[in-house]
């Protein structure tokens, strides 16, 4: 009996102290509020971690730096969970917790009921990490920006490389793609730029995302015979693909439009192969990201995922754009936004919002994996290549032009 | 003829799948069958073998992994079967429902404080990569191994229930526990052991399922669908229906992604619907009169 009265006495203590203290729970009345979504949980829970890391870690910089304006940021990170959900939260943040304006998002599905939220309460959605060219392209909208390259900036990263090799002219190429808005719309860029390239595409085969088992498909890519495994996968997909092709030793080069650091780190040494495009990657060569690796490293204990950096920087682009604008105004922040002001990206050329779709224009990077044995630790397997576009051209090259994907807003 | 072929191919390499839901749904079966207890848990039990596996093989490599998460695993089950289950064999289901759903729970987030929401990379030995090429047909030379481990296991649990005194009894408890006990036999030993070695077998399908595919905290909640829906087409108390029912799974899949592969992973819900229409006890399940 002593021990459920125990648990009872400690209960009640905790209790009455939530109660007692809500001061500290709520503290900073006059902070500005901002409303974070990813998901934290499902097949992209593992990114979604990384990007609340960065964003906390730049929320710490910015508040101990003697806050925006002098005001705290005040950044409130929630899971997603889906579609349906990233909505409700979304209009719930803007409506109950007054957030000042929206950041965030992994899931191009997710992204788009938030991108309409935004739209409807006239507030800004600085849309992170979903890649979906749709986002920018047909469905984009006034109120939102996005900061992750889309994903024909993937394919053109990825395919320059593959172009280098004599991988697409003249050859067979079979495509896996994930059934869902982001897989879709990376395949029909794939497919566009391996045609225009000279490859001829003799399959594309649609995968549900919850597929961990890949084994029939990895029987259908042996049917075909290809010369070259493309794929357009999401998530938990890429990983569990990349190992299982390792596992069954097919001879077939493979390559793919998407990999976060984060999946091919899950792969495991020894299970990757071929090549890939990231955003930004942890050994890039800037004194910015050196000392972002640096100091992430000190406090986390594992170096940053592409997600930390794109969050870390996306508030502060937020913060310097307020810092600019001297507010926190919807239409002030859009404007100053779409003035085209250059933001420090940690990379060697700086960024800036394509005023047309809203679109932020920056570097992106092919990668491939670096021989066995080569490695210091588990993180370091990767081989990244030269940034692209080159140095001599113009940073927009990589990116949709106006007649491939309209945007109306 | 090529066609059918490749049709073929998609049917063993289906069979090869089904030995690996087996390890999986068996224990769920044969839990339900003597306690009365859908276990929802259990695909907790299968990602915290995974988990330990990968962390003993760090440090001692594949092999040790394999063998010792397990068995780390299914001590764990005795916990959970003396602590929570027991109290819950004579309840309303609901009652075990909700535990056992609540304890999942508890566990994915458990795995991802204390190893984070990031996945964890696994490997397997070199030596495991690669195929083999038997007749025409390809195989990856891990799943043979895999397959290999699934029949050893199978041998020594149907053994154990009907070549046992040990098995008689759990066999006599699914469809009589009052008479057992009226002959003075008390069922709670033998449900513990049931419980280990279900929760164990469901910890090796997360071992050897960890080098091949991703180690997350969510892959319980994935694997227990499949488990479940395998549990219900093979039938209640039936050790062959369950191993059947996994077959039929994994071959009904390939089949499916065969011909229209976007549909694979929901191929085994309208074979559950089919099975469930005709036959609503399940492919060879019994009719037990404790559950109806």
């Amino acid at each position: 009996m002593t021990n459920r009265r125990q648990v009872l006495k400690a209960g009640a203590a905790v209790g009455i102290s939530a109660l007692g203290f809500p001061g500290i729970v709520r503290a900073q009345s006059n902070a500005i509020k901002i409303g974070h979504l990813t998901p934290l949980t499902g097949f992209l829970g593992a990114l979604g971690e990384y990007a609340v890391m960065g964003i906390k870690m730049a929320t710490e910089e910015i508040n101990a730096a003697g806050g925006v304006m002098g005001r705290k940021l005040d950044v409130m990170s929630e899971d997603s969970v889906n579609p349906a959900t990233a909505s409700t939260k979304a209009q719930r943040m803007l409506e109950q917790d007054k957030v000042e304006f929206l950041m965030g998002e992994i899931n191009s599905a997710s992204a788009q009921t938030i991108m309409q939220v935004a739209a409807r309460n006239k507030k800004l959605f600085l849309q992170i990490g979903a890649r979906s060219d749709v986002l920018r392209g047909k469905n984009c909208n006034k109120y939102t920006f996005h900061v992750d390259i889309p994903v024909t900036v993937m394919v053109n990263a990825a395919g320059q490389a593959l172009l280098r090799d004599g991988l697409i002219k003249g050859k067979r190429i079979f495509c896996l793609t994930s059934d869902y808005l982001f897989g879709h719309d990376l395949s029909k860029a794939a497919k566009a730029f391996m045609t225009a390239n000279g490859g001829t595409v003799i399959g594309d085969e649609l995968t549900a995302t919850d597929t961990t088992d890949f084994s029939p498909f990895l029987l259908k890519i042996r049917q075909a015979k290809p010369d070259l495994v493309a794929t357009n996968l999401g998530g938990n997909q890429v990983t569990n693909f990349v190992k299982q092709y390792s596992e069954f030793g097919l001879p077939y080069p493979v390559a793919g439009f998407n990999l976060n650091t984060a999946d091919a780190w899950a792969a495991g040494e020894g299970n990757l192969a071929g090549i890939w495009p990231t955003v930004w990657h942890h050994e890039l060569d800037t004194p910015g990201s050196k000392a972002f690796v640096a100091e992430f490293r000190k406090r986390y204990g594992k170096p940053p995922e592409n997600h930390a950096w794109i969050e870390y920087v996306s508030l502060k682009i937020m913060a310097q754009a307020m810092n600019a604008t001297k507010s926190t105004d919807t239409d002030k922040l859009i404007a100053y936004f779409e003035s085209q002001a250059e933001f420090d990206l940690l990379k060697a050329r700086k960024g800036y919002f394509r005023a047309w779709d809203h679109q932020l224009i920056q570097e992106a990077f092919p990668f491939t994996v670096k021989p066995k044995g080569q490695a210091k630790d588990k993180w370091d397997f990767l081989a990244f290549g030269a940034a692209v576009p080159a140095a001599s051209q113009a940073l927009e090259i990589i990116n949709p032009a106006k007649d491939q994907n309209a945007c109306s807003m | 003829m090529q066609q059918l072929f490749f049709l073929l191919e998609q049917v063993v390499n289906g069979l090869v799948l089904g030995g690996y839901y087996l390890l999986i749904a068996l224990g769920l079966s044969l839990i339900f069958s003597v306690g009365g207890v859908v276990n929802l848990a259990h695909g907790a039990f299968y990602a915290l073998g995974a988990y330990v596996s990968v962390e003993i093989a760090r440090h001692l490599g594949f092999g040790a992994g394999a063998v010792l998460s397990p068995v780390a695993v299914a001590l764990l089950g005795i916990l959970f079967e003396r602590f929570i289950l027991r109290r819950f064999y004579t309840a309303d289901p609901i009652l075990s429902l909700l535990v056992t759903f609540g304890l999942a729970l508890v566990a994915e987030q458990a795995i991802r404080m204390v190893w984070g929401a990031a996945p964890l990379p696994a490997s397997m030995p070199d030596s495991f990569k690669g195929n083999v090429v038997l007749g025409d047909f390809l195989f990856s030379r891990y799943r043979l191994f895999l397959l290999a481990v699934v029949a050893a296991v199978l041998a020594g649990i149907w053994t154990l229930l009907h070549k046992t005194s040990f098995g008689r009894v759990v066999r006599a408890g699914i469809q009589r526990p009052d008479m057992v006990a009226a002959l003075g036999i008390r069922l709670q030993p033998y449900m513990t052991t049931i419980v280990m070695l279900g929760v164990g077998m469901a910890a090796l399908g997360g071992a050897l399922f960890a080098p091949i595919a991703m180690v997350h905290p969510a892959m319980g909640a994935e694997i227990i669908t499949v488990a479940f829906v395998v549990v219900v087409i093979g039938g209640l108390g039936s050790f062959w229906g369950v191993v059947l029912a996994a077959m039929l799974v994994g071959v009904v899949r390939g089949i499916t992604i065969h011909f229209v592969p976007a549909a694979g992973e929901a191929s085994m819900y309208v074979l559950m619907f089919l099975v469930l229409m005709f036959r609503p006890r399940g492919l060879l399940g019994e009719r037990i009169e404790k559950f109806e």
